[in-house]
């Protein structure tokens, strides 16, 4: 029952971070189409190996659409054609046979190539250390009951803490602005009563953070939110401005 | 309990008194460390998971100062990211009758009487501050309509106890972990390593006191020292080539502990998952875990006649068009008390036994089904989307069948590893200075792990054991100063990897890594899998030796050793597979019984459940390295049940 399509390939390569890069070919036959997007690239590396070159560099981890590692920007857009996944959910069904598929890395200032597909999104974890946590230590905590929070309210800060810090929205944005990702936690944070006492230092040290390292600004394009593989909300950059507002005002 | 010297056996180290008071008794009386002495110690972490970012966090919040590694671009993408179902604590919110001891009792039974009693009551005693501890960094755990939190039931428990975040616990533990690591970096109490890779541990004078790493990026090889070494790195479950395990999960820090003196404990005993998404074809590079909770209202089944099944498999009949009465509900049928909720070794090898008997579905008739059907008659659509929503989607993606409409087809596959780093009560190693926390220890879970006490245990570890323990081996250190990484020993350990690396790069050969990790997981599949025997055992370790001689003469690694690598970094990982391997068909061989995840089919009851042997085999198994050419050497740690009655394990 399992049916086979011949693909070409058309892959940016870059050695280094200051070396030039460009796109090549690569003809890839008799790729399942029951297989994911890596796996096909796993066999392209293998054939790659074989010819005794090197294979292609990118990044992937756990390969079930939680870990944020992978990050592809295919024909045009973050993760791919597939709608709600990350690269490596997207499932070679989605192709047709004899298609060309465009492989390139997330283009952005705030994440510079490290090879080939492989960037660096060190800057998203800066952004965290700025100020995305709740100031506890270990220990010495109330009991979890103590502090009843609505059942809406859990859920809608569920839906944002769903980010899984991929930078497709960075990667989606013209302007390369980091807001989906920041008001994601921002939003988190503050909407739960744990988060709620220094919401305000929390959305300033973390916007400028994010201006800091040289992220764009936000337009409202929108482009975001519907690359967002977890389909996460820019209401949640509403949320943000509110908050950095009225801590602005408060200064 | 350290009356008895007997060489080959192990002491570990347990706190005199009742049980319920061994754990406060021990922080009575431990040995602590200043803040100003704090200041003055270094901790390495390697990882960065649930264990190891707690432990990290936590021990910079005490004032050590702290330097932790992991191999991915960020923290936060560590494999306990991808656990989904929930975390187990002893809260007893719902009034159902738990509390510590049923944790800790039905812990100990669910790792069919493998584990040591002290660890696990101190398990199920600490589980209540995780839970603490994670609402107040922020985790959006479920909550009901009142505003309390939300609990839902898992394998081998007849209460509700687990807490849970949608479908990604895990991943929502987990930020809470990486957010107080985040905050620690900011406050300058750790320094993060990122895409570095552990490649050795550095022994001074008996004493862990630092590590070599590979920086992935650049290819160089560095030296870190320390007061004192935490492995955190997760389980051996990548052994199988194909698991639930992410692709870069690896057992060569833990291997690396082994070669410098550490016993590894229990390689035998891996946990099978029996819900997973079946393997669809040769190029399939992992596989994907359907979250066990999905069991509280999944129902498992096959066909009750061979003759649908095979009618399925051919495509000439869909489930859905199957009579209520030609189905087999072979979990419910053979299991009425726990049903579809047998703890996850159970209900493996049940699912195996109905498709080795013909019964089962899918393209290769390694499926079986588990069916929504009556959760959504009952529930409605919308309360089924509500719980699992994520994990439909999911499977959607991946086999292209919408689970609302037709049965998700499901089966076992390789999760989780109980064996692991020997480690006593204060979870250091047999090498002194070096402790070991998480799934890469072995200590908590006995022969099998129930569902939703992996993150119980890797956070236990993190957040409120290891930060006492260590400071009583740190309380001794106090007047050591800061080592420099010039002395002898880095230099040997350095020059040592650097020579690993180069011979690989040297071979050469022919056999891309993959296809030799791939031949090594479908001998440990065959052979040392979800049934084992003896003659299956002895027959893996000729084979896996066999690919061990392919894989150090014929393997080929492109590129070059001093640049980014990621061949070789996989190629360092195989090599420390193909030991672990060994040492699991070693160690399964020598295990004359069966017990949880560790079956042998010579020893089984009439009616196929596992069967213990606790006169011999009442033991921890210590595997000590003697060098390249020498076999293991099998220490025994003996395990004293003091507190409870030893049972056969009964879910009828």
């Amino acid at each position: 029952m399992e049916k086979t399509i011949n693909i070409t390939l058309k892959v940016w390569r870059q050695h280094g971070p200051k070396t030039k890069g460009a796109f090549e070919s690569y003809k890839l036959d008799g790729v399942s189409t029951d297989s994911s997007f890596l796996e096909m690239l796993d066999m392209l590396n293998e054939q790659l190996i074989k010819e005794r070159q090197e294979p292609i560099v990118f990044d992937h981890d756990c390969r079930e659409g939680i870990c944020g590692m992978c990050s592809l920007y295919i024909n045009g857009h973050p993760h791919g054609p597939d709608e709600d996944v990350t690269t490596c959910q997207l499932h070679m069904r989605k192709f047709k046979d004899g298609e060309v598929v465009t492989i390139e890395p997330w283009r952005s200032h705030g994440f510079p190539v490290i090879r080939d597909l492989m960037v660096d999104r060190t800057a998203f974890d800066k952004i965290m250390q700025a100020g995305g946590y709740v100031s506890v230590n270990t220990g010495g905590v109330p009991d979890a009951n103590s502090i009843p929070i609505p059942k809406v309210i859990a859920d809608e800060a569920m839906d944002s803490a769903s980010c899984i810090g991929c930078g497709a929205c960075v990667a989606a944005c013209k302007n390369g602005s980091a807001m989906l990702f920041v008001s994601a936690k921002v939003s988190q944070l503050a909407m739960l009563p744990q988060g709620k006492a220094e919401g305000a230092r929390r959305a300033k040290a973390m916007v400028a953070k994010m201006d800091q390292l040289g992220f764009g600004n936000c337009t409202n394009t929108g482009a975001c939110e519907a690359e967002c593989p977890k389909n996460i909300s820019i209401t949640n950059i509403a949320r943000l401005n509110r908050e950095f507002l009225s801590a602005k005002f408060k200064d | 309990m350290t009356a008895k010297k007997d060489t080959s056996k192990i002491d570990a180290r347990i706190p005199e008194g009742p049980l319920a008071e061994k754990w406060s008794e021990f922080k009575a009386h431990q040995k602590l460390v200043n803040p100003a002495n704090k200041r003055r110690l270094d901790i390495i972490v390697v990882g960065t998971g649930l264990a190891g970012a707690s432990a990290a966090a936590s021990l910079g919040e005490l004032g050590f100062n702290v330097l932790n590694f992991c191999i991915q671009d960020s923290p936060r993408r560590a494999h306990s990211i991808a656990a989904q179902g929930g975390i187990n604590a002893a809260k007893n919110y719902q009034n159902d009758g738990d509390s510590v001891y049923r944790l800790f009792y039905d812990t100990i039974k669910g790792g069919d009487y493998r584990a040591r009693e002290a660890n696990v009551y101190r398990l199920a005693e600490v589980s209540n501050s995780i839970i603490d501890q994670c609402v107040a960094q922020g985790v959006p755990f479920a909550r009901e309509y009142g505003g309390l939190l939300d609990n839902r039931s898992f394998g081998g428990a007849q209460v509700s106890r687990t807490f849970y975040a949608k479908g990604q616990t895990g991943q929502q533990l987990l930020l809470g972990a990486y957010s107080a690591l985040s905050r620690q970096v900011h406050q300058g109490s750790v320094k993060l390593y990122t895409r570095y890779e552990m490649l050795d541990i550095v022994v001074i004078e008996g004493k862990a006191r630092g590590i070599i790493a590979r920086n992935l990026v650049t290819g160089k090889i560095e030296r870190f020292a320390a007061h004192a070494v935490v492995v955190a790195t997760g389980g051996y479950g990548n052994t199988f080539f194909l698991s639930t395990n992410a692709m870069g999960s690896n057992a060569s820090a833990a291997i690396q502990l082994f070669k410098k003196g550490a016993y590894f404990a229990n390689p035998a005993y891996a946990q099978i998952h029996p819900t997973c998404i079946p393997v669809h074809g040769e190029n399939q590079s992992k596989l994907t875990l359907m979250s066990e909770s999905l069991r509280n209202d999944g129902r498992i089944w096959t066909p009750k006649k061979k003759e649908d099944s095979e009618a399925i498999r051919a495509g000439k009949l869909k489930p859905t068009q199957l009579a209520e009465e030609d189905r087999d509900y072979y979990l419910e049928r053979r299991y009425p008390a726990f049903g579809n909720l047998v703890p996850r070794d159970v209900a493996s090898r049940a699912a195996k036994e109905r498709c080795d008997a013909g019964f089962g579905v899918g393209a290769t008739g390694l499926a079986v089904y588990l069916d929504f059907s009556d959760a959504i008659n009952r529930l409605g659509r919308d309360t089924v989307a509500a719980r699992y929503g994520n994990l439909f989607q999911m499977y959607e993606k991946i086999v292209d069948e919408n689970p609302y409409e037709t049965p998700m087809m499901i089966y076992p596959a390789i999760h989780y590893t109980m064996g692991g780093v020997w480690v006593d009560y204060e979870l250091q190693t047999s090498i002194t200075g070096c402790f070991c926390v998480g799934e890469a220890n072995f200590s908590d879970h006995g022969a099998n792990r129930l569902g939703a006490s992996a993150l119980m245990q890797g956070l236990a570890d993190g957040y409120f054991v290891l930060p006492y323990t260590i400071q009583n081996y740190l309380a001794d250190e106090i007047r050591t100063p800061r080592f420099s990484t010039d002395l002898p020993e880095f230099t040997a350990a350095e020059k040592a990897v650097s020579e690993r690396i180069e011979k690989l790069m040297k071979i050469q050969g022919k056999r891309s890594v993959d296809s030799l990790h791939k031949e090594l997981g479908l001998i440990m599949w065959d052979n040392v899998g979800m049934a084992r025997t003896k003659a299956s055992l002895e027959k893996a370790l000729v084979e896996i030796l066999r690919v061990k001689k392919e894989f150090w003469s014929n393997v080929f690694i492109p590129g070059s050793g001093a640049d980014q690598n990621t061949e070789l970094e996989k190629a360092l990982r195989v090599a420390d597979f193909l030991v672990v391997g060994e040492l699991m068909a070693r160690d399964a061989l020598l295990r004359e019984e069966s017990c949880g995840g560790h079956f042998r089919e010579e020893y089984q009851t009439p009616d196929g459940e596992a069967l213990r042997n606790d006169e011999k085999f009442s033991y921890v198994s210590c595997w000590k390295y003697n060098g390249e050419e020498k076999e293991p050497e099998l220490l025994k740690e003996e395990l004293n049940y003091e507190f409870i009655k030893v049972q056969q394990r009964n879910y009828k």
